[in-house]
């Protein structure tokens, strides 16, 4: 560490010292110290942002048709609402997508309602029932989902029963969801929304006999600049078949028919758990925490999953494939980390990923100094252990906790319970650790984090790389300090797998080995370019 | 707009007879020789029925949903008919149960503003605003800049007692931070005992005053069905006398409040005082 416990201490006395009492003891609520000798680590977490802080949430839209149903490739997906919300869902977020042979693709799209005064003050309605008329007229596709904006809640448009009416008149699947901006503290409860619904009436309306082997569904993977697709080359190679994605590259259609997988991988546990919970206890297929971000997480997924599977043959091609990838990017891999090492870093992205991104960063030399989320719950920075301590706020009961209960016709035993209790001695299966066991003694969890904290830590901490989104990079490149963004990665990707790796490493050190980062102070702030003296004697 | 305009707005509890009251009170002005425009504030669009003989007043909110942006204010503003010649608009909005009602009152009030409806012939507008104020939406006419005064029409039950008090508690919040006054209160009598007293002292206790007690005459309703007010249809008779009382007593109203809206306890209480509720 760059700085002794007592050092970090007075730093975060420092940031905290700027703000009014109560809002000091808000924020220090959601700011900890890793201290392995500590017997409790809690930070707080999923609570409203105290007004008046620029926070880089987003909105329970945003996270709903955004984040988790924005990937899904085969459906048209109405924005009810006015135009700036819809123009936002269109390809911001970079989730990429590929139509399988003689499927369909309108990820390029962004359908919207495009609402008026006059649509507020008469009702909606009318005009979405339009526009799932249109889209059914000139797209054909085979579902359709319908997004709600602030408005629509407000104006109370009925878009339930407009997506009822529709599927009976029309014979394809059509979903509505209630996901208007306000309803809770960040994209968190977009996320939960988004699972009850899908859960609800997407998953297990349709049968098909799979003839795959090893068939898994992946959760929680979004394909942001083509991870996915990384993703699947390699468990493709291995053996496995993906049944259905949620919903990086996939599609409706399989999602329809996904359990009859039998494993749920879950990659980002924040954003999807409540979905891979529900599989279990309805269709009885358990789910296992995998990271794909970073060789060596996805060394340990790759051999987790072949031992769930307890096939010799597949653990055996597992080895082989990880040894194969392995020897293309190892070495230039290792170059990055001597090139890298004793540089640090200040992640605040996701849900998941200020977490995963600390072992991609650890295997190219560079240390985490600071991680936080911007919508995790205490779960994910502490484990799933907390979950029963977590108290509700009004904002978690907007939102309904769905009861599922076995389905008897699709219910299959997937592994035993004695089998199950063995694994998960050795392997996340229906358990996630969070992100605080993994840090390093010194280092600081942050929950929330805003623009003076961002600014005040980097001034104290000097990291060499920050890690965010759009909102907070150019106050960090103002800094002289280079900043990728995780949400989106900029312009590149994908960064999963063993090649994706190496592609990450590439980019930062193109990022940090730029030359321009020393001309960010003006030379006339260092010196000054005219010289002279006073005239008019002494 | 001219600085001695007056902009007037009508509430109290649904159904106590705010748009009658409004357009008969109207009328007697515009004899008086007052240019006088009514806005309905109300989505059933009938504020103006008796004004214009009848109900074919193309409201602001169908012309902006059907006509789009482009519309004059022709459309939307009509004459009235006889001799009173007010101008008369219809905010209009939704169906009972769909869209924002609320939210129409406030397009269709800035939708005026930019047509230029507030000319500077104008001595008085009234707004005859929907009973129950739910939303922000239905305060929008006595916001800043709009309506100054206010009336409220009352009568002796304790529900349109109960109704004028809540009205109150919006207009106090108003008026400490805009600058809408609380005028008086109209009686539009429901022959209930002692109604009289009792709302001379309930308008006291709010601290302003009963500005006129309209009596209950079947005349009213009679003119009604003949699409017509009182002062049309029956110029002398003696509830025609009552409604131009009433529009001397406003024109002439000097005295502007900051009401101060009663506990339930104390409303309640000045109804048993006034032999209303039995303890």
């Amino acid at each position: 560490m760059k700085d002794s416990k007592a050092g970090i201490e007075e730093i975060l006395d420092d940031v905290l010292q700027s703000y009014p009492a109560k809002s000091m003891k808000n924020r220090k609520e959601h700011i900890l110290v890793k201290d392995r000798n500590k017997s409790e680590l809690k930070i707080k977490a999923n609570t409203r942002t105290i007004p008046g802080i620029i926070t880089n949430r987003g909105c329970a839209y945003a996270g709903c048709r955004g984040v988790v149903l924005g990937p899904l490739k085969d459906v048209v997906q109405i924005v009810h609402g006015p135009i700036g919300c819809s123009y936002y869902a269109w390809g911001m977020r970079r989730h990429q997508g590929l139509a399988a042979e003689g499927g369909k693709n309108f990820i390029n799209y962004t359908f919207s309602t495009d609402m008026q005064d006059s649509d507020v003050v008469f009702g909606g309605e009318r005009k979405l029932k339009e526009a799932i008329k249109e889209a059914v007229e000139i797209f054909n596709p085979s579902t359709i989902m319908i997004t709600a904006t602030c408005p629509v809640g407000l104006i109370g448009d009925d878009i339930n029963s407009i997506a009822k009416q529709a599927e009976e008149e029309y014979g394809i699947t059509v979903m509505a969801f209630n996901c208007e901006g306000y309803k809770g503290v960040s994209q968190s409860a977009g996320h939960h929304i988004a699972n009850n619904e899908i859960m609800d009436n997407l998953v297990g309306i349709k049968d098909k006999e799979l003839d795959y082997k090893y068939p898994i569904n992946l959760m929680g993977e979004y394909n942001i600049g083509g991870d996915a697709f990384e993703i699947e080359r390699i468990l493709h190679k291995i053996g496995y078949d993906v049944v259905a994605s949620f919903s990086g590259n996939g599609t409706a259609d399989q999602i329809k028919y996904s359990h009859e997988a039998d494993l749920n991988l879950v990659q980002c546990h924040r954003s999807i758990n409540y979905i891979a919970e529900m599989f279990e206890e309805k269709y009885g297929i358990p789910w296992l925490k995998v990271n794909f971000l970073g060789v060596d997480a996805t060394i340990e997924s790759l051999r987790n999953m072949a031992e769930y599977f307890a096939d010799p043959e597949l653990q055996e091609r597992t080895e082989k494939v990880i040894a194969e990838e392995l020897a293309q990017i190892e070495a230039p891999l290792n170059r990055y980390k001597e090139l890298f090492t004793g540089k640090t870093a200040f992640l605040f992205v996701g849900g998941s990923r200020a977490h995963h991104y600390q072992n991609v960063f650890k295997r190219i030399g560079i240390e985490t100094v600071v991680a936080g989320y911007e919508f995790g719950h205490r779960d994910d920075y502490e484990g799933r252990e907390v979950i029963p301590d977590i108290e509700m706020t009004a904002d978690d009961r907007n939102i309904p906790e769905l009861e599922v209960t076995k389905d008897d016709k699709k219910y299959r035993l997937r592994i035993s319970q004695a089998k199950k209790e063995e694994l998960q001695q050795k392997m996340p299966l229906d358990y996630y650790g969070g992100m605080i066991k993994e840090m390093e003694d010194g280092s600081v969890a942050i929950d929330d984090l805003n623009h003076h904290e961002q600014i005040k830590l980097t001034e104290a901490l000097k990291p060499d790389i920050y890690c965010s989104g759009i909102k907070d990079k150019y106050t960090s490149h103002k800094m002289g300090i280079f900043s990728k963004q995780l949400h989106s990665y900029d312009y590149s990707g994908p960064y999963a797998g063993f090649k994706g790796h190496l592609q990450f490493a590439e980019d930062i050190a193109a990022g940090i080995l730029n030359p321009s980062w020393s001309y960010i102070t003006p030379p006339w702030k260092e010196k000054t370019t005219l010289e002279g003296s006073f005239g008019g004697g002494e | 707009m001219k600085e001695t305009l007056r902009q007037v707005a009508i509430y109290g509890k649904g159904g106590i007879g705010k748009s009658t009251t409004t357009q008969n009170l109207t009328s007697s002005l515009a004899e008086m020789g007052k240019e006088i425009m009514v806005v309905g504030c109300d989505p059933k669009a009938d504020s103006t029925r008796m004004l214009l003989g009848g109900m074919d007043q193309q409201t602001v909110l169908d012309t902006l949903r059907e006509e789009g942006q482009d519309i004059d204010l022709d459309d939307i503003l009509k004459r009235g008919k006889d001799f009173n010649n007010i101008r008369c608009v219809e905010s209009g909005g939704p169906e009972p149960g769909v869209g924002c009602a609320g939210r129409g009152i406030i397009t269709s009030i800035n939708m005026l503003e930019t047509l230029g409806a507030y000319t500077d012939e104008l001595d008085y507008v009234f707004y005859d605003v929907l009973g129950d104020v739910v939303c922000g939406g239905f305060a929008m006419p006595i916001r800043e800049g709009k309506a100054q005064e206010i009336y409220i029409v009352a009568s002796g039950e304790l529900m349109a007692l109960y109704a004028a008090n809540n009205i109150c508690k919006g207009i106090k919040r108003y008026a400490e931070s805009g600058g809408v006054r609380l005028g008086g209160i109209i009686c539009n009598s429901r022959q209930v005992d002692g109604e009289l007293e009792l709302l001379k002292s309930f308008a006291e206790k709010l601290g302003s005053q009963l500005i006129h007690f309209v009596p209950r005459d079947n005349i009213v309703q009679r003119a009604e069905i003949n699409r017509k007010v009182v002062i049309a249809y029956d110029p002398d008779s003696e509830q025609a006398g009552e409604y131009r009382a009433l529009a001397h007593a406003i024109d002439d109203n000097e005295k502007f409040v900051i009401p101060e809206p009663m506990e339930q306890d104390e409303l309640e209480q000045l109804m048993m005082d006034f032999g209303i509720l039995e303890v």
